[in-house]
């Protein structure tokens, strides 16, 4: 059976700042990222679906100690982004300090664009990621 | 079901970075496992082993195969598991599955890692591996980092200030320094006894909000077990330690997990299992070795498994609820964090632990008084893999 949306339609319109989820046409849920089947009831009977990149940081972390071939980003700020329809997404948190990222940012509202994270020689291309921004 | 024993154990130094090639480190413990059940390689019908990371580590595939060849054992099937931190569990249980089955009576079981030999910035990406790299990686997310978030996701969920939750934190640290500095096999052994709240909070940061000493190492290191039929441990030693209770269960991303964060369903699940099967309560468990990669993870390991309630773990710490002599002991080796955590080998090293103590062969000071049940929990990725065992004295 095919999977109604696969990584490379989410990642290419993830550049286009447009989020794909799917839709369960049995409960209704909405699963993001793609996946075979309905991350609530696991039906394989899934519309694809726009998501609303609206929502609230769930956590966070500031990255002090990189991994290999990615040293020169620290210190950045990894986030749990909470989206209005309810999936989480995983993605960075920019126009903060970094070092002062504090457990007051939880709840915070955002909103999301995205960047290209190039890959090294282990990640099969390139993907791309959710950056996130506080709402004012 | 036919009852399986644990009839021997051995365990290499967990270290950091050394010389010993993984397919040595593995004959040591194994050889000392086997022969400590007075029997031979040939006796082995086949060898389960964990291994991770090991085509990073040495470029080595397969390595299964190797070991058994490089130990005496000719022609045995030999199967490699790869489960992240639980590799060595998922050996182990599987081991226990076969011979419960009756299809073989002596299985050798057990795991191997030079993690600390591939230095901190590789070994960051490789275990960052273990999280999902289309969906979680791209952000730059490191092992650390997933503990990191779980640990302000604690804080929030429970309404335990941060400030109170690190001082906590801290001293589950400070309690693992202090058994794995008298545990001679511990990666930590002779050091760091004389940790404070002030020493780990002031520790280097590596991921907010978790400092070097909320972190276990990267090591090296190997560990095995030969397990085998009651009626061949019967013949073998006077003091079998049976396997009673096991379970398993996984689950996906990070993200996919929000509908129970911070609690880990998927260890909730595991440990019913094994107590289920076990006909055991956690109240009935006297010690406890669990899988404190970080220090948060001790306090959530601690509630899934039913030891304390959610949100109150760290208060267990601090009145020594979760020490010898407390409620349950957790982690007299020292853990993850002091004993170190090879991490293929991991499972086998908290079988090695829980074994020794119910035979009652520890260092005094680390030694479980009259310990007659113990349970293991090890967890691997982003708390996709879980495996938890219960083992009982046998005589």
């Amino acid at each position: 059976m095919e999977q109604k949306l696969y990584f490379k339609e989410y990642n290419e319109a993830l550049k286009q700042n447009k989020l794909l989820g799917l839709k369960c046409r049995a409960c209704g849920m909405i699963t993001v990222p793609p996946k075979m089947a309905c991350r609530q009831c696991g039906s394989p009977d899934m519309e694809v679906t726009e998501v609303k990149t609206d929502g609230k940081i769930v956590t966070f972390t500031t990255i002090f100690v990189g991994a290999e071939g990615r040293e020169s980003e620290v210190p950045y700020t990894v986030v749990i982004v909470e989206l209005e329809e309810g999936p989480w997404l995983m993605g960075n948190l920019e126009g903060i300090d970094p070092k002062a990222a504090s457990i007051e940012l939880i709840g915070k509202k955002v909103k999301m664009s995205t960047q290209v994270f190039p890959g090294d020689k282990y990640s099969a291309g390139e993907t791309v990621r959710p950056i996130f921004s506080l709402v004012n | 079901m036919k009852k399986v024993a644990v009839v021997g154990v051995g365990q290499t130094k967990f270290s950091g970075p050394q010389d010993k090639t993984q397919v040595e480190l593995f004959a040591e413990a194994a050889t000392d496992a086997i022969e400590g059940s007075n029997l031979k390689p040939k006796d082995i019908k086949a060898l389960f082993l964990g291994n991770a990371l090991g085509d990073f580590e040495e470029g080595q595939g397969m390595v299964a195969s190797y070991a058994a060849e490089n130990i005496g054992c000719m022609y045995v099937p030999t199967n490699r598991y790869e489960g992240a931190c639980a590799s060595a569990s998922m050996a182990v249980r599987d081991a226990f599955m076969w011979v419960a089955s009756g299809y073989y009576d002596i299985v050798l079981a057990g795991g191997i890692e030079r993690a600390a030999t591939m230095g901190t910035g590789m070994a960051t990406r490789t275990f960052a591996m273990f999280s999902d790299s289309r969906y979680e990686f791209p952000s730059g997310i490191t092992f650390p980092g997933v503990f990191a978030m779980l640990t302000y996701l604690y804080s929030k969920t429970y309404n335990v200030p941060l400030d109170k939750l690190r001082e906590q934190m801290a001293k589950v640290s400070i309690q693992s320094y202090k058994h794995g500095s008298i545990n001679p096999r511990a990666q930590f052994f002779g050091k760091n006894a004389d940790m404070t709240v002030e020493k780990v909070l002031s520790s280097f940061m590596v991921c907010s909000p978790l400092t070097l000493h909320d972190c276990c190492p990267f090591s090296d290191g190997g560990a095995a077990v030969v397990l085998a039929s009651e009626e061949v441990a019967k013949k073998l030693t006077k003091k079998p330690v049976y396997i009673t209770g096991t379970g398993q269960s996984s689950c996906g991303p990070l993200i996919n997990q929000k509908d129970f964060l911070p609690r880990i369903r998927s260890r909730e699940i595991s440990s019913q299992q094994a107590y289920k099967m076990a006909g055991r309560k956690p109240q009935d468990i006297d010690l406890c070795e669990l899988h404190d990669c970080f220090s948060i993870a001790s306090l959530i390991a601690s509630e899934s498994l039913g030891f304390f309630e959610y949100g109150k773990s760290g208060e267990a710490w601090e009145k020594g609820d979760a020490d010898i002599g407390g409620k349950v002991a957790v982690n007299p080796s020292g853990g993850l964090k002091a004993k170190g955590h090879p991490i293929g080998a991991t499972g086998a090293g908290q079988v090695y632990e829980v074994a020794r103590q119910l035979r009652g062969e520890m260092e005094p000071d680390n030694q479980v008084p009259d310990a007659k049940i113990g349970m293991t929990d090890t967890l691997g990725g982003d708390c996709a893999t879980i495996v938890n065992m219960i083992l009982e004295r046998g005589w």
